[in-house]
């Protein structure tokens, strides 16, 4: 069976597993962001807790993806849970490093007329720094997701959703007739999926940066 | 909605302006040996602008700061329009004191509407309302609406980006406007003509207004009174610009002052205040003979020709007509500068130098010939101003005096008072 004639076979199962990857990355994604940019927006403003933020998150990126969803199996069980933990924390390093960078990249003398006409604490974060530090944070956003992208193929381990499954199911059957157009039909359904997202970043982003900051 | 309230009270009380106390403020950073800001006292008046000048590092910004609590004073009080505010919620207090920055600090994701309208929404003004402040403040400012209510500050040049800045500082109509070197960053024109404005819109609103530089003439041109401050924000002196330019408290103040006291001095007055003497016209029209009598009769040797909308054209000489030959066409010179009735004298100096008969004719509002302004009636109002300035800072001096020893006097008099006061504002 050639490559083309699997999909045409297959292409149920798949658009299934795409659909189910697409959406765990997206959710998780959404979990990330609202966690990385409270984090950032708490510890940006003291040199050490910044520090120890951005620290802590890229140490959860050194450990192996395959391991943390190992370590997680029994802490939190099989299926959704390990895969939803394991990829939010993955997700939350560069959210929180360009959280953190883009707050602090913010104009001083921006922040000190915002306190200067009476803004309050709250205000001033939501309505100057946050929208000032958006673009830096969206490109984290983005980087994050195509991180997780990948590293959401692992979760199938642990019988989490995706087209991991697909790629788990040609390794397992290595030899058979179908296991490369496996493998082949998960990974590059994920590299399609990861470009679609991008593209739709660059919708997002058209959106919601202000016009007035936009180079 | 009672910060509203509060606010319209506030503006009440002086006019449209409010007085601002500040009571022993100091400012000590932990860690600095001494400092910052040491026991600073002063009082503004409602509706008065004062300009605190000095070199750079001596604490004027700090003291400014310290006005609407940007920085937080380690002790003193400061009072704005009689009520204490040293303790008052300082998003509250900042809400009723306009302050302006250097380079204009617009928030460059929102519009020029939505920069201006922040503050007047946040003290919960209804939409309507705050629409109508944001067309009033762009007029008030000389941008039209329509054209600018809905750039970004990016688009916008330097001078109308600080222009912007002051009608947001001005939108919630606070009694009090800070200014920390607000024309610091834009070019030497631009920031003439903003400091036009402003003295111009304070004709109008009547604010008290703090103001922050560095820059000498700046605080000459602007200031109802300025503060000398040196380190520490030591007042050296506090007085009106007349007086500090002519009677210097000290070598500090004079050294600040720096050279040319007395040209500086041209610049607070207009022409306006000197004499203008009249001088012999004719109009383009008259016929060359009478241009003649004319002349002959006047005595002088020259006569300033007037065109058809009664403005200064050129002058003639006798020399001039005897060449002429029945045609004025290419006889004279050109008058090639004017100055009018609200140009300082510095201005009226500069046009009599570089003219070469050591004369400058003044115009009207639309330019219309009203008198001729010359060397001597120049240096001899410029004598007067002097004279007069020496006199009254002698009296002031004495009065000064005369009010030290009436409160040494007092002081002998009622120690256990003033000694139970100063507890209660340590308390």
């Amino acid at each position: 069976m050639s490559f083309w004639e699997y999909l045409g076979n297959r292409h149920q199962q798949l658009l299934t597993d795409a659909f189910q990857h697409a959406g765990a990355v997206f959710q998780c994604m959404i979990l990330a962001t609202v966690l990385g940019v409270a984090l950032g927006a708490v510890t940006y403003r003291s040199e050490w807790a910044g520090n120890l933020a951005t620290t802590a998150t890229s140490t959860i990126l050194t450990i192996p993806s395959l391991a943390m969803i190992g370590l997680l199996i029994p802490v939190v069980g099989l299926g959704v849970p390990p895969t939803v933990v394991a990829l939010t924390l993955y997700g939350l390093l560069p959210i929180v490093r360009n959280a953190i960078v883009g707050l602090r990249g913010v104009d001083p003398s921006l922040v000190d007329a915002a306190k200067g006409i009476g803004m309050s604490r709250v205000a001033r974060l939501a309505r100057v720094e946050l929208p000032l530090a958006w673009p830096p944070i969206l490109t984290g956003i983005r980087v994050s997701t195509q991180m997780l992208m990948g590293i959401a193929a692992i979760a199938a381990y642990a019988s989490g959703p995706g087209l991991g499954n697909e790629i788990f199911r040609g390794i397992a059957s290595l030899g058979s007739k179908n296991a490369l157009n496996q493998v082949l039909a998960g990974t590059l359904g994920i590299i399609v999926l990861a470009l679609l997202f991008d593209a739709a970043y660059v919708v997002v982003g058209r959106l919601t940066i202000p016009r007035g900051t936009r180079v | 909605m009672s910060e509203t309230v509060t606010t319209s009270e506030t503006a009440g009380t002086g006019g449209h302006g409010a007085t601002i106390e500040l009571e022993n403020l100091t400012k000590r950073y932990p860690g600095s040996s001494g400092p910052s800001v040491d026991n600073v006292s002063m009082e503004i008046r409602a509706g008065e602008t004062v300009v605190f000048v000095g070199p750079s590092g001596c604490g004027k910004s700090t003291t400014l700061k310290m006005i609407n609590r940007l920085i937080e004073p380690t002790g003193g009080r400061i009072r704005i329009g009689g009520e204490d505010v040293t303790d008052m919620d300082p998003v509250k207090l900042r809400r009723r004191i306009g302050y302006a920055i250097q380079s204009s600090g617009l928030f460059p994701h929102m519009t020029v509407a939505q920069n201006i309208a922040l503050v007047p929404r946040m003290t919960g003004w209804p939409a309507g309302r705050v629409k109508a402040r944001v067309e009033e403040m762009l007029d008030l400012v000389g941008l039209d609406p329509g054209e600018f209510h809905d750039r970004y500050p990016r688009q916008l040049s330097g001078g109308q980006q600080q222009r912007v800045g002051v009608a947001r500082a001005l939108a919630a109509d606070p009694p009090v406007l800070l200014m920390d070197e607000p024309f610091g960053a834009v070019d030497p024109i631009t920031r003439d003509h903003l400091q036009d404005e402003l003295i111009r819109l304070q004709h109008e609103l009547h604010r008290t207004i703090v103001f922050v530089t560095h820059d000498f003439d700046e605080a000459i041109k602007l200031g109802d009174r300025i503060a000398v401050l040196r380190e520490r924000s030591h007042i050296a002196q506090f007085d009106t610009p007349e007086a500090i330019l002519t009677n210097p408290a000290d070598d500090f103040v004079s050294g600040f002052v720096g050279a040319g006291a007395a040209l500086k001095r041209l610049n607070l007055t207009r022409v306006r205040n000197v004499e203008i003497t009249d001088y012999p016209t004719v109009a383009v029209d008259d016929p060359l003979q009478e241009i003649f009598n004319k002349l002959r009769s006047s005595g002088t040797n020259e006569i300033l020709l007037l065109d058809k909308l009664r403005r200064p054209y050129k002058w003639l000489r006798r020399g001039d007509l005897m060449r002429a030959r029945g045609s004025l066409a290419r006889a004279g010179t050109l008058v090639s500068d004017t100055v009018t009735r609200d140009a300082t004298l510095r201005d009226a100096l500069e046009a009599v130098l570089t003219d070469n008969a050591g004369r400058v004719a003044v115009t009207g509002r639309r330019g219309e010939y009203e008198g001729v302004v010359d060397m001597e009636t120049l240096m001899n109002s410029v004598r007067e101003l002097l004279e007069a300035d020496r006199l009254e800072a002698a009296e002031a001096r004495a009065e000064l005096e005369a009010a030290r020893t009436d409160r040494t006097h007092a002081e002998q008099e009622g120690d256990d008072r003033t000694g139970g006061k100063s507890g209660e504002v340590r308390a």
